[in-house]
């Protein structure tokens, strides 16, 4: 007991002497809520069930060996893309709810070029993937507009985009691109869709493509970008301190529309790499797609840092894969929804939880600890 | 042209104005109460559809296992789904006012639970995600009152119970908000709260009163979507709830104005869902999907045009914090 109780203290002299490792247990923390809660939940409907599918949904990577391995990459992708544009976004000071209309323009732009630009050759799949960042980009600059220049809230204008989009969508496919026979999108050509690659030996039996490495690309892009550039150092100010930004002589109204628009162009690329897969089909249903308000719990558990996100995107991967299996425990996949949305709500209460392991560490090892300003928006 | 203009037609759409009209009024006023006490509240959306998700199972439990009359079943309906809006709204209360957590965060934990739940128990107890109920909860003409020529046939033919409730409810919480005691302390509990706690107002229980009526308001206003507007409730209020907040800051945070924005976005609303029964709009023969983006494009002009001069509460969306004057 008392070898634990030693180890645990040089624990906590660690912690504290690293304080972003602070930042790190609180993301831990709220996913431990949020998975209790979704125990809670599977206890209430099912409680003979409910441990053996609470194993399943964590151990979900593991259930069919690489295959699932590969699928948890697969699901994860999109996931992390639409993580990084919400992170992005939370640097500068802005919140972007409007992944999801982004990516819903991305992917059908998307699928447009990929049903109908057959002529590209094998350039066709890089100039469709590139027509969704267009059109993701565009899609996100609109609420940046308006807010450098008409002071509306980003967050209630993307939302009133996501719809817009959502709707567009539904009029364009079924306008343009429209097979009436399975009452979906037409299929983009094989030559449009994302290269497997090695992945298919790598992983056998999953869905894995190249698309994973087109996330880390964005990944090492935006790691750069925020920390190695003027221009992130300006974004990352603008964010932090809008007054002083000013003062210093940077553009803020300028700046918010550019962030808005790389964090448009990232979510506009999730469309491309979610409907550029065989067997994947757009559909003209007027539902808004989950994925685009998935990555704000992704982007707060990543602490807004493009490694971090990374990191909580292929979690989410593996709990997606593990919600794949929860049919057979009788369960619905909607309970990953729930875990997800109780993570976010973990994650609005963050600075509570790193100020509950400042006091803890405060009590327990005598050790004052600076907590670091949040990074996320104010 | 002149088929536009005729009284058939305006008794035809101005019911269906009001009935949406009313909601988006009354869930306005409860982020009106909400954000004069200091706290913004975009989870109203979700609060709608946790509301109309409790209130709509009651409905259907009530209409196969009781003969009840069809207007008390939408009564005990309305009154669930605004006492579980009220609860649900407790937990953004909590995080936001004594947690200090970030707003708009802990809004969004809420906007994405309330579907997930609505799904996943849908789809546990009945198999689907959709929750049908079978009433029509419509009062074809109120007695007597329907009789009077021109007013009748405006304001009491085709009407919901909810409608009349919601009135009420919208006028005595305005008299409160505006003439009494703990209306004045809401209201400057979202100006300048250092100021009402130096004199001994608690703030903390202000707000919580703030939030938690904007919850009950919200959880009725999802009820009331679905027995206006649908015969079956999907997990979603397809942003209902954005649109009362588009209400609240086009209506410049003033009941008064936010009558006329209500009507304002009623009116596209009406618009963008009987587009087929206006003679004027059937014959242009536009895709469907342009006219149910109307409310959205609307409320993006609208914000556009008033957000330059913000009349929001100057506290509204900071946690209160004692030490910092």
């Amino acid at each position: 007991m008392n070898k634990i109780g030693r180890l645990w203290e040089s624990l906590l002299h660690k912690v504290a002497d690293r304080p972003e490792s602070i930042s790190v247990l609180s993301s831990i923390l709220a996913i431990v809520s949020g998975l209790l809660v979704g125990l809670i939940v599977m206890l209430f409907v099912n409680p003979s069930q409910a441990f053996p599918g609470f194993i399943t949904i964590l151990t979900g990577p593991f259930q069919d060996g690489l295959a699932s391995m590969g699928n948890t990459l697969y699901f994860g992708v999109p996931i992390v893309l639409t993580g990084l544009s919400v992170a992005f976004a939370f640097r500068t000071g802005l919140f972007n709810i409007g992944a999801t209309g982004q990516l819903t323009m991305g992917a059908f732009t998307a699928v447009y070029i990929g049903v109908n630009w057959g002529f590209l050759g094998p350039l066709h799949w890089v100039v469709a993937v590139l027509g969704a960042i267009l059109a993701g980009a565009i899609w996100g600059s609109i609420p940046g507009f308006l807010k450098a220049f008409r002071n509306v809230h980003e967050v209630v204008s993307s939302i009133m985009l996501n719809y817009i989009a959502m709707y567009m969508n539904t009029m364009l496919i079924t306008q343009l691109i429209y097979n009436q026979q399975y009452a979906r999108a037409q299929s983009p050509l094989p030559s449009a869709r994302i290269p497997v690659l090695f992945m298919n030996n790598l992983f056998p039996g999953s869905n894995a493509n190249m698309g994973i490495f087109i996330a880390i690309l964005f990944v090492i892009i935006l790691h750069i970008i925020l920390n190695h550039t003027t221009f992130g150092y300006e974004l990352k100010s603008v964010g932090f301190n809008l007054e002083a930004a000013r003062y210093a002589g940077m553009s803020e109204k300028r700046n918010m529309v550019l962030a808005m628009t790389i964090s448009g162009a990232i979510a506009g690329s999730a469309g491309a790499i979610m409907f550029l897969v065989a067997g994947k089909h757009l559909e003209p249903v007027n539902h808004l797609m989950p994925e685009g308000f998935t990555g704000i719990a992704i982007a707060l558990l990543g602490l807004s840092a493009p490694i971090g996100v990374f990191l909580a995107g292929i979690f989410y991967g593996a709990l997606e894969q593990g919600g794949y299996y929860m049919q057979l425990y009788d369960f619905m996949p909607e309970i990953i929804d729930i875990i997800i949305a109780v993570i976010i709500y973990f994650a609005a209460l963050s600075l509570f939880l790193r100020k509950f392991v400042a006091n803890y560490l405060r009590k327990h090892i005598k050790k004052e600890v600076q907590l670091q300003e949040g990074s996320e928006v104010k | 042209m002149s088929e536009l203009f005729n009284l058939d037609l305006l008794y035809f759409l101005f019911p269906l104005v009001i009935a949406s009209m009313v909601p988006l009024a009354v869930v306005a006023l409860g982020a009106l109460y909400s954000e004069r006490s200091g706290v913004i509240n975009i989870a109203l959306e979700g609060i709608m559809v946790m509301g109309g998700f409790t209130g709509v199972m009651t409905i259907r439990y009530l209409e196969q296992s009781t003969s009840m009359p069809l207007q008390w079943i939408a009564f005990i309906g309305l009154f669930i789904g605004a006492f579980s809006g009220m609860i649900f709204s407790f937990f953004h209360a909590y995080a936001s006012i004594h947690m200090k957590a970030n707003q708009i965060i802990s809004a969004t934990a809420l906007n994405l639970f309330a579907p997930a739940l609505a799904v996943f128990v849908a789809r546990t107890l009945y198999l689907t995600r959709r929750i049908v109920i079978s009433g029509n909860y419509r009062i074809t003409a109120v007695p007597v009152l329907s009789e009077i020529s021109f007013i009748g046939p405006m304001f009491f033919t085709r009407a919901y119970l909810s409608t009349y409730i919601g009135v009420v409810l919208f006028i005595v919480l305005t008299i409160i908000l505006y003439k009494t005691r703990l209306g004045l302390r809401i209201r400057s509990c979202g100006e300048n709260p250092h100021a009402a706690d130096a004199l001994g107002v608690n703030i903390y229980k202000i707000r919580y009163v703030g939030v938690l009526v904007s919850g009950a308001l919200a959880g009725m206003g999802g009820v009331v979507f679905v027995l206006s507007f649908a015969t079956r409730f999907d997990g979603t209020v397809i942003g209902f709830g954005f649109l009362a907040l588009a209400v609240l800051i086009f209506g410049q945070w003033h009941p008064g104005k936010i009558i006329l924005a209500a009507l304002f976005f009623a009116a596209v609303r009406v618009v963008s869902s009987t587009y087929s029964s206006i003679p004027y709009l059937r014959d242009a023969a536009l895709p469907a999907e342009i006219y149910r983006m109307l409310p959205y494009i609307a409320t993006l002009i609208a914000l556009a045009i008033v957000s330059k001069s913000s009349r929001a509460p100057r506290a509204a969306g900071e946690p209160y914090d004692a030490g910092k004057r």
